[in-house]
């Protein structure tokens, strides 16, 4: 009972958030001029021709609430504009371009949380000792490290310097086209699973060793945050009283750690890996700028300097919307887990 | 007789410092024990000593905008460190020591500008939200709840775009993306002292509002704040340098560590036979950025140490 009535609280709380979105990205709409802001409401590349009309039909002189009414109206139908970076409109590019980044996302978030709870619990439990000096420096050093330059300097070395052995780009070219022909199956357009599912695994091998550079990108330069999480809490639990019991009824310092004190410690963590999952893309712009891939963020940051307004709204809106439920999702997951958090 | 009054001032001014004197020296003590903020704060102030000597170590060769890279040529090639250029040239022939050494004011003036303008734009807004509350306090939460859940680099690539590209422009970005988490963090602050019986005394007594903000509440909020604004100066030295580094910031051939290594994208591999030829074009301005950024994270992460009174004086 009271489960559900969290769960309706919490759906309500989304209502004002992306209100607020919405109001924020319709202000950086204003901030273009109006035939910027026009082609926002274009669904066809014919239309660019009567920018005016296209001005006179949608309002775009009108007061400001009604064009946000005009605006709203369009986004709730899924219309979003067409980019003409992507070369179709906005919404189709955003599902065209996702699995690339969702691949990539699913590699790294995985990678970055246990990389960050193993290094964090070794800091917690030698307090003070070297290895926690060396872990949270390296932690530092990760999180002041400019991602686009330690991408390029691991292409550098593993590209240059190891003579192409792990290449930018999401694919070698005999795979790319390979993966194009009519022998491939698309089944979700993310190419290690349908290598996989076709059965074929030279592209799944091709296609991770595409993988590498960036993945290992995403999480020197993310893992220090869950890294300082689990460290904090790993060394509250330490000290806590059901730790002190399992010692004193003698259970061995190795059981301790893993089975008392650190499945305690995680839940910090797994609040958190929501927010990993949203702050990707920001990485991801970068990441897959430098690495050539063509996913969400190659595609944004192309749309940002070449002023394709339509896509650049559209980034800020799904970025937002991607934030907003996997929030959701975090807390009714740990609402499920935790009693405490439904009935406060 | 005045000679006395003037030693007995002094002796009362004295007494009234004390506490907060021993405050600095225990603190100072602190620092001088941790080598990692030692090493940050001498970080930051080698890149303050770059900064201010910068006419004396690269001087500018257009007087009237010593910003401008000088160009050595316009062949595209890279050329290696030699006796005229220290640290060799970049894509289009301009010189990469001048680049980092005036690139150091640019991302001082980029962190200063940014963190000095969100920390007053979260102090005021955080103030006004915790102190009134009612509707003020909502309409300037949910616009924080707002902001806190769009990825800075995102939202700030959007406004750029919509502003016009140019450093200045990001500059404004970054100061629009980032006060929600000080204006957060002040609110808290303010709910926090707002019930002590120390501000409900200098209320009974008749200070006005500014008063108790400026007065009690802010003092008890500064350390926070201080690590908040240490750790941002790197952050947004980085998201401007990422920012650059896509084309959206600074114009091309003007000093800034970010686009020096976009410049430096092309260069990555040699030419066969040597792929590492040009590895100062994109290795030397990178480092610059992590080396700064590191300062201040370093700094940062000490001051929470030293400044948290539950890890003190354990």
């Amino acid at each position: 009972m009271e489960m559900r009535n969290y769960i309706i609280r919490r759906f309500l709380l989304v209502i004002p958030v992306l209100f607020g979105v919405s109001i924020l990205v319709f202000v950086i709409l204003l901030l273009f001029s109006p035939a910027q802001r026009a082609s926002v409401f274009i669904t066809d590349i014919r239309q660019l021709r009567d920018i005016q009309g296209v001005i006179r039909k949608h309002g775009l002189d009108a007061p400001i609430y009604i064009q946000y009414f005009n605006w709203i109206k369009e986004v709730l139908r899924g219309n979003l504009g067409w980019s003409k970076t992507a070369q179709q409109p906005v919404l189709q590019a955003l599902f065209y371009f996702l699995p690339s980044t969702f691949e990539l996302a699913l590699f790294s978030v995985p990678l970055i949380i246990l990389v960050g709870i193993y290094l964090g619990s070794l800091s917690a439990v030698h307090p003070g000792k070297s290895i926690d000096h060396a872990t949270r420096t390296l932690a530092i050093i990760g999180w002041s490290l400019p991602t686009f330059w330690f991408g390029l300097i691991l292409l550098m070395i593993f590209y240059g310097y190891f003579r192409g052995l792990l290449p930018p780009e999401a694919l070698g070219t005999e795979a790319a086209l390979f993966v194009k022909s009519q022998d491939f199956t698309r089944f979700t357009r993310i190419n290690t699973i349908d290598a996989l599912l076709n059965g074929k695994f030279w592209i799944f091998l091709d296609a991770i060793r595409h993988l590498i550079l960036p993945v290992i990108t995403l999480t020197v330069v993310s893992c220090a945050l869950v890294m300082r999480i689990m460290r904090s809490s790993m060394l509250e639990a330490l000290g806590g009283g059901y730790v002190t019991t399992a010692r004193a009824k003698g259970a061995d310092e190795a059981t301790v750690i893993k089975k008392h004190a650190r499945k305690n410690a995680m839940i910090p963590v797994v609040t958190i890996s929501g927010y990993i999952f949203a702050w990707m893309m920001q990485g991801v712009v970068i990441t897959e700028t430098i690495f050539n891939r063509k996913g969400l963020g190659w595609w944004w940051a192309r749309a940002a300097v070449q002023l394709d307004v339509p896509a650049i709204l559209g980034a800020v809106l799904f970025s937002g919307l991607l934030f907003v439920l996997t929030n959701l999702v975090v807390d009714l997951m740990y609402a499920y887990l935790d009693p405490r958090v439904r009935l406060g | 007789m005045r000679l006395e009054l003037k030693v007995k001032t002094w002796q009362k001014f004295k007494k009234r410092m004390e506490p907060g004197l021993k405050e600095v020296k225990f603190s100072l003590s602190r620092v001088r024990k941790s080598p990692l903020s030692l090493a940050g704060l001498f970080l930051i102030l080698l890149f303050v000593f770059i900064a201010l000597a910068a006419p004396y170590f690269a001087p500018p060769k257009y007087l009237h905008e010593p910003y401008r890279i000088p160009r050595d040529g316009y062949s595209a090639t890279p050329r290696p460190p030699s006796r005229l250029h220290l640290f060799g040239t970049t894509e289009g022939q301009y010189d990469i020591y001048y680049g980092v050494i005036w690139g150091t004011r640019t991302a001082f003036r980029v962190g200063f500008m940014v963190v000095g303008s969100i920390m007053i734009i979260g102090i005021v807004l955080g103030s006004l939200s915790g102190y009134y509350g009612g509707v003020v306090d909502e309409i300037i939460m949910r616009t924080v709840d707002t902001f806190m859940s769009l990825p800075t680099l995102i939202l700030a690539m959007a406004l750029v775009s919509a502003l016009g590209h140019s450093l200045d422009n990001v500059m404004k970005a970054l100061i629009i993306v980032g006060w929600p988490s000080y204006a957060r963090l002040i609110r808290g602050d303010i709910l926090r002292v707002r019930e002590e019986d120390y501000v409900e005394a200098a209320r009974a007594v008749g200070c006005s509002d500014l008063t108790i903000i400026f007065k009690h509440v802010l003092p008890n909020a500064i350390y926070p704040l201080l690590v908040m604004a240490s750790l941002d100066v790197g952050a947004m030295v980085l998201t401007a340098a990422a920012l650059s580094f896509l084309g959206l910031g600074a114009p091309i051939g003007y000093a800034d560590w970010g686009q020096m290594i976009s410049f430096a994208r092309n260069w990555i591999v040699g030419p066969p036979g040597n792929p590492l030829a040009y590895w100062y074009a994109v290795t030397i301005p990178g480092l610059f950025i992590l080396f700064f950024v590191l300062g201040w994270n370093l700094l940062g992460d000490a001051l929470r140490d030293i400044l948290d009174p539950k890890l003190r004086r354990r």
